[in-house]
């Protein structure tokens, strides 16, 4: 292979002229965790709603929650950012738009709400399927012991769902870390944009490239055993785990 | 707001659109699950082989290929393809292959890491009774795998399959990335040409949405279909 490799590239200075390569790879780093932190909170937070109204008795609830989880999971995210990105601002009254166009860190703001919309229809998915994991007798028991509604998804079915779920949570937040690669499309200065771009002024493919995909590798790891020690914690003891999917990147 | 929204944009470019554009996608699409379902399949059969290092290397290319983001994927593949064609065919020079090829390489070896956990979990769902009862027959390992084990595990998983496929389908928008022209690329080209961003990404998104959920429901008829049969 006819390739010249050069590791010391990592510690010349970057055309910023201030951090070197590592240095800015590492910003990336710090982009990536940002942006997937972000997303997964408001993924986790709106995907539970929907998740929860999807198992309700009401009709329309459960029909307007499959909607929504239709509508987020049948678009490419990368299409979905585009929407959020260059479609929205055109759409909102001219102020608005103007000002979500002029906002700084826009990519970011953006490339957290695409993402959280889009995970949150995963995440929606995978609390339904936990709640209804749960045998019938437990809400009924809870509504029989005089609860509410909500105190029996507060007290008696989200606790337990939550917990049999973990392991696809875990799988999903990956996803996130992961998915937040593609926000480079849309100039978030994401891990996989500042390799592109070290490519690009260094012409060391390889080098940058590597960087990139050992660091993606650290993160899964570090999360993955992290999540493996909350998931011994808050095991339910007598039950196995859930069945392997599909998933998505 | 829709004031000003000029569907001729679109009716204008559909031939474009689709000729040029959905035919790359749906084209990457197929292919790469064919060529995804047989690596993947070659993948599992190496992690359940018994043989420590054809499982270990099975296992660290799928755990690989599952830590990374496809987009880091695609870059990368973008940059290896020509140097393991150099590699294979023996040339002096990294060869230059073409958009299509490197973006199917990268689907099939990306997807394969997932189809292969897929059939994986497929192979695993055959009784181990039928593999012993087929040894009893004096059946050979090819022939246990080939005409006992593999047509039921691949059965048992085809919705799973099916809904990777629609993934894969959705994921193969970002060779927009290598700006290829596939549907979302003809879409940007046109969006970036005529300025016309809000009308070219909605009707993209639409096009998408009919697709993807079109097919999911047919996953989930096949589904119900072929639950009985079990």
């Amino acid at each position: 292979m006819n390739y010249n490799w050069n590791w010391g590239v990592f510690f010349q200075t970057s055309p910023d002229g201030v951090h070197t390569y590592l240095a800015t790879l590492l910003l990336g780093t710090g982009w990536t965790l940002a942006t997937a932190l972000a997303a997964w909170c408001m993924a986790l937070a709106l995907g539970s709603i929907v998740g929860v109204i999807r198992t309700t008795p009401h009709p329309w609830l459960v029909r307007l929650g499959n909607a929504y989880v239709e509508l987020f999971r049948d678009i490419p995210l990368l299409v979905q950012m585009f929407l959020w990105y260059f479609v929205l601002p055109e759409l909102l009254p001219a102020d608005l738009g103007d000002w979500l166009k002029q906002l700084p860190n826009a990519s970011f703001y953006t490339a957290v709400v695409a993402l959280g919309f889009y995970t949150s229809a995963r995440i929606a998915e995978q609390v339904r399927a936990g709640i209804l994991s749960l045998a019938g007798g437990q809400r009924m028991a809870a509504l029989a012991l005089g609860l509410t509604l909500p105190q029996a998804y507060g007290y008696v079915l989200l606790p337990m769902a939550y917990r049999i779920i973990l392991p696809p949570l875990t799988s999903e937040f990956l996803n996130v870390i992961k998915n937040s690669a593609v926000a480079l499309t849309i100039g978030l200065m994401e891990l996989t944009a500042r390799a592109r771009a070290m490519q690009e002024f260094t012409f060391q493919v390889f080098e940058a490239f590597t960087a990139a995909t050992v660091i993606y590798i650290v993160i899964n790891i570090v999360v993955t055993f992290a999540m493996r020690w909350v998931e011994r914690r808050v095991a339910v003891p007598g039950l196995i785990g859930a069945a392997p999917q599909a998933v998505s990147h | 707001m829709f004031a000003d929204f000029d569907y001729d944009v679109i009716i204008r470019s559909l031939p474009y659109l689709f000729y040029d554009g959905m035919t790359f996608t749906l084209m990457l699409t197929a292919l790469a699950t064919i060529g995804g379902i047989f690596f993947g399949t070659l993948l599992a059969l190496m992690r359940l082989s018994g043989i420590a290092p054809l499982a270990l290397v099975a296992a660290g290319y799928v755990n690989l290929m599952r830590s990374v983001p496809l987009v880091l994927m695609i870059f990368w593949f973008y940059f290896l393809v020509p140097y393991i064609g150099q590699w294979i065919t023996g040339a002096a020079r990294p060869i230059q292959v073409g958009a299509f090829v490197s973006s199917l390489v990268t689907f099939t070896l990306f997807e394969a890491a997932y189809f292969g956990e897929i059939m994986r979990a497929g192979i695993q769902s055959i009784s181990r009774g039928q593999v012993a009862a087929a040894q009893a027959l004096g059946m050979t390992y090819p022939q246990t795998m080939g005409y006992i084990v593999l047509p039921q595990a691949f059965r048992n998983m085809v919705p799973v399959l099916l809904t990777q496929t629609i993934i894969l389908f959705q994921d193969t928008s970002l060779v927009y990335v290598l700006s290829i022209t596939d549907f979302l690329g003809a879409a940007s080209k046109v969006a970036q040409r005529d300025g016309r961003l809000v009308e070219m990404y909605l009707f993209a998104a639409a096009v998408y949405f009919v697709i993807s959920f079109a097919a999911s429901q047919g996953v989930r008829w096949l589904q119900a279909r072929t639950a009985i049969a079990r």
